[in-house]
């Protein structure tokens, strides 16, 4: 992504974005609560396009691309939601089939066996009859990675994989999240605020705060900086640069004029 | 007296509408290729239709019930009770049975539809499909707004079907109206105009109401309130176009 904004409504996302995720490698994109990093992946993926600079997926400019070209760009990418995105009305080996069934011809077979084996690497062939709804958070998220990786993709993004997950099943993502990244050689961008997991598996980390790149460099790197708003993030105090308080009148002033919230 | 309020109600009715329409040119392009999947469109037929069965028949059977009734009450004043057949026929062919079906359709399954899509669009589902190059419109909407559109036609056809033994119960068998003559009247009056008349009715309705029910739960805000908001919005848009375009047709059918 070279110097991308982005403005909804009058209102600057990004403002001069530059994040470059490199072949076969993780690159984590890290940030406090709404600094846009979900509307970064929607960039990626081109549901939404930049307001102006360049995003580029696997050597193809997105702005210039036309729907046949994303949709076929969009086959080469897997995405893992925040909630999983599981289809409800489908099982769980439906739902790690549904991109093949509508995407190839593949015969029913070499599907099952496809399947299966997704399944079986995410831990969950035994699960493969339930329904999205028998199953927990995590395992959901683990249903929905074999279903990102069903199509062997080249780019596999990652939205928050790690937000509501108990300690094991957490150890799980993190494990799959690396295990797909070295064994399949799975470009991974991987978005998230859990700063101490990232650190662990990122080849390489971006910190956003107010639409830009404050920070880059590996998560050691970002950790020894001394610059004030990526010491507030990577040590999660609670006041600094990014302040505590939303913007407001003066607090007294306000309890003593009786004026309206 | 107009105010802010109101400028944005109607300006706001006639925006969706717009966008209703534009939302159809979009969906009659995916028709045919979700033709090309016909378990797709064979479920959702089942969905619409076949769920509403029931209370299609049950709502049926007591609104021929009512029409043999009151009927009844009024041909008697003038001792042509035996007009009771074709009376209760052409009322539930030409209005009853499309409008009140059309009505109980947006309550029942066009509910059921924009809460569903809804719900879809609140939890990413949709999002995951368009990611996984699957367009949503032709998976998603498609299927549902053809399903929902040859179910309504045939609901009709049942519904008609009820309320005239319904008409016949009360009117035959409660008021003794002779059964030849009840019989014979209706198959008199009934022409293929009045047939017609239903079944384009019911054609249009079926697109309407599918229509609005798949475009409100598609484009509905992913919230709890969002999807809430949409479902009241397809009832009561579902129900006035209804009503709207019954006057239209029969006008042109006059």
């Amino acid at each position: 992504m070279r110097d991308v904004h982005y403005v909804v409504d009058g209102r600057a996302i990004f403002s001069g974005l530059n994040i470059r995720a490199r072949r076969g490698r993780i690159t984590a994109v890290m940030g406090p609560s709404g600094t846009g990093k979900t509307t970064l992946l929607r960039l990626i993926t081109a549901q939404v396009a930049a307001s102006s600079g360049t995003v580029s997926v696997l050597g193809k400019d997105l702005g210039q691309a036309d729907k046949d070209e994303i949709y076929g760009l969009r086959k080469r990418m897997g995405m893992l939601f925040q909630n999983g995105a599981l289809l409800t009305d489908l099982s769980v080996f439906e739902n790690v089939a549904f991109p093949v069934r509508e995407n190839t011809d593949l015969p029913e077979p070499l599907l099952r066996r496809l399947v299966l084996s997704k399944l079986q690497s995410v831990g969950l062939r035994g699960a493969a009859q339930l329904m999205p709804t028998e199953l927990s958070g995590g395992m959901a998220r683990r249903v929905a990675l074999a279903r990102a990786i069903v199509m062997d993709p080249e780019i596999l993004i990652y939205d928050e994989p790690f937000v509501g997950l108990d300690p094991i099943s957490m150890g799980v993502i993190l494990r799959l999240i690396k295990q797909m990244n070295v064994a399949l050689g799975i470009t991974s961008v991987v978005v998230s605020h859990d700063v101490q997991e990232l650190a662990t598996i990122a080849d390489d980390s971006y910190l956003l705060s107010g639409g830009k790149v404050v920070a880059n460099g590996s998560p050691q790197e970002l950790a020894a900086s001394n610059l004030e708003v990526v010491h507030q993030f990577m040590s999660g105090e609670d006041d600094g640069p990014v302040a505590f308080h939303y913007p407001a009148p003066d607090y007294f002033e306000q309890l003593l004029t009786g004026e309206e919230p | 007296m107009s105010n802010g309020r109101d400028e944005n109600f109607i300006i706001g009715g006639i925006r969706r509408m717009g966008a209703s329409f534009l939302f159809l040119f979009k969906l009659l392009g995916q028709c045919a290729p979700a033709f090309g999947r016909p378990s797709l469109i064979i479920a959702q037929i089942y969905n619409a239709g076949g769920r509403s069965l029931i209370i299609i028949m049950l709502c049926g059977l007591f609104v021929g019930m009512v029409l043999g009734l009151q009927g009844f009450q009024l041909l008697q004043r003038f001792g042509s009770e035996e007009a009771l057949g074709s009376a209760a026929a052409l009322g539930l062919l030409k209005e009853l049975g499309p409008v009140v079906t059309a009505l109980l359709f947006a309550g029942r399954a066009g509910t059921a539809l924009t809460s569903e899509i809804g719900l879809m669009r609140a939890t990413d589902q949709l999002t995951a499909m368009e990611i996984m190059s699957v367009d949503p419109l032709r998976y998603v909407a498609a299927p549902r707004f053809l399903g929902g559109v040859i179910a309504m036609p045939l609901l009709t056809a049942i519904f008609n079907l009820v309320g005239l033994f319904g008409a016949q119960l009360i009117g035959v068998e409660l008021m003794h109206v002779d059964q030849g003559a009840f019989w014979s009247q209706l198959q008199a009056a009934v022409d293929l105009r009045s047939v017609n008349e239903g079944f384009v009715k019911s054609v249009v309705f079926g697109i309407t109401c599918s229509l609005i029910a798949v475009h409100e739960g598609y484009n509905s805000a992913p919230t709890a309130a969002g999807v809430g908001l949409a479902t009241t919005r397809t009832v009561v848009a579902s129900s006035v176009m209804t009503l709207l375009l019954d006057y239209v047709i029969t006008a042109f059918f006059l």
